[in-house]
């Protein structure tokens, strides 16, 4: 049968453009695909590329050391909360937040003027309020949790 | 997008081209040959072939450590074999968010290396709230942003299907947030297309209120979503709760996946939305991947679930 040979190499060709290992005939993908910027986002698969790299099996986690105990004025997250939810403390003083739960938190303040990184479980942060005022912040992963620091005079 | 290290060369796409060309090639004489092959289950399959198959795959949260599940990548590396053996090559993978857990260098890394083992043409990704812990985003648009408008959205045809991939883990105050710029791109881009056109929303935060309290769900959704009223079928498929859920309002479809890493609590079961540890031995029933496939001529999307176990 001439035409099942022809279409053998057509399979084989295939093979030799995908650069991978052959999918059963038949079950390759048939959809092409079209952006509207221009570019393609995103990454192509294993099926577009040359060859599978090995997957390096390397740990990850950046867990932040606790630094230091609190000394100062300290707020403790608990079950995704703010404990005090309201913290009221002297111009001058540094704010130590500590994440008691397993997931990751960060402290945002709404008016931009801190950001902590992302603080993994018993990661700590502090920042020093030089101003009075009404600093509300949140946590920018979960941004139910809100909490208020109070600086006074 | 700034500085996208990994923008496809001219060469890479040519091969691109060359492999989906040879591939369209094969699959109008694939009945045939594979019915020789395999046997008459697969032929029949092939038969009732739909016109776009994909896969889902979310929450792998690279970098956890925790009871929850002690080994997270491993979970992530049993969910793309899954994808990998299914049966066919899916037409693309998409990773809908919180691919790390901290948005560190090393876990983006870890998680792009993994990615790479999949068996399709092309991944596709969206921003969790952990891709985006403390730059906007930077760091993820660093290394998936490539080809991405705004702050990482963009949109693509595929098979008569419009594909819009959105951001709504940035500059969030309580839920989700597209943001005006984005709502905008929204518009214009489906303006052009006819109301016949099926159309497939991808985000992290579900863009239906799930449940608020908990952040599940995107403030201005409901302006993104009366741009896309006039369609016949719109399905809009989210990660970031960590189950299976779906919901429709009108002509718009919600489908929550779970994720590779750990189970979150139900809408509103204990204080919190935090990680569940499930009794030895059961966590892989509660993780998994999704199969979406799409048909001409049909409204709705087909999707299967499958567990990692």
């Amino acid at each position: 049968m001439p035409e099942r040979v022809v279409l053998l190499a057509a399979a084989l060709a295939v093979v030799v453009l995908a650069g991978c290992s052959s999918p059963p005939s038949g079950t390759s993908p048939s959809a092409t695909l079209a952006t509207v910027s221009g570019a393609t986002p995103g990454m192509p698969g294993m099926s577009g590329m040359p060859s599978m790299p090995n997957v390096p099996a390397g740990t990850s986690a950046s867990v932040t050391a606790p630094a230091a105990p609190a000394t100062g004025d300290a707020v403790s997250i608990d079950n995704f909360a703010f404990v005090p939810a309201t913290l009221t403390v002297r111009v001058g003083s540094t704010v130590t937040w500590t994440n008691h739960d397993e997931e990751p938190h960060t402290i945002a303040a709404s008016d931009g003027s801190f950001h902590s990184p992302g603080m993994g479980s018993q990661a700590t942060y502090s920042h020093t309020f030089p101003t009075a005022g009404k600093f509300d912040y949140i946590c920018s992963i979960h941004p139910f949790m809100h909490a208020t620091v109070v600086v006074t005079q | 997008m700034t500085d996208a290290p990994h923008t496809m060369s001219r060469r890479q796409l040519i091969r691109h081209s060359a492999w989906f060309g040879a591939a369209v090639g094969l699959a109008v004489v694939g009945g045939e040959v594979i019915s020789h092959v395999a046997g008459t289950a697969e032929a029949a399959r092939v038969q009732g072939r739909p016109t776009l198959r994909f896969a889902q795959v979310s929450d792998s949260h690279i970098g956890f450590s925790g009871k929850a599940n002690p080994n997270v990548a491993g979970s992530f590396d049993r969910a793309i074999d899954r994808i990998n053996s299914l049966g066919y090559v899916p037409d693309f993978v998409i990773h809908t968010g919180d691919l790390t857990h901290l948005s560190t260098p090393e876990q983006f890394d870890q998680v792009k290396q993994m990615l790479t083992g999949l068996r399709t043409s092309h991944v596709f990704t969206v921003p969790g709230e952990h891709d985006s812990v403390d730059d906007a985003g930077q760091k993820y648009r660093s290394v998936f942003g490539a080809g991405t408008r705004g702050d990482g959205w963009y949109s693509f045809d595929i098979a008569g299907v419009h594909v819009i991939a959105l951001v709504n883990t940035l500059n969030l105050k309580k839920l989700g947030h597209l943001g005006t710029e984005q709502l905008d791109f929204i518009a214009k881009d489906v303006a052009p297309l006819p109301s016949d056109t099926s159309i497939i929303v991808f985000s992290h935060i579900p863009l239906f209120a799930m449940y608020p309290d908990w952040g599940w769900g995107t403030e201005d959704a409901a302006q993104a979503l009366s741009h896309l009223r006039r369609f016949s079928s719109v399905t809009c498929l989210n990660g970031h709760v960590h189950q299976v859920f779906s919901k429709t309002e009108g002509n718009v479809t919600f489908y929550s996946a779970t994720t590779t890493a750990y189970p979150l609590p139900h809408p509103g079961d204990g204080p919190a939305p935090k990680p569940v540890t499930l009794p030895a031995g059961k966590l892989h029933d509660a993780l998994g991947v999704r199969e979406v496939s799409y048909t001409r001529g049909q409204s709705d999307l087909a999707l299967k679930e499958r567990t990692l176990q």
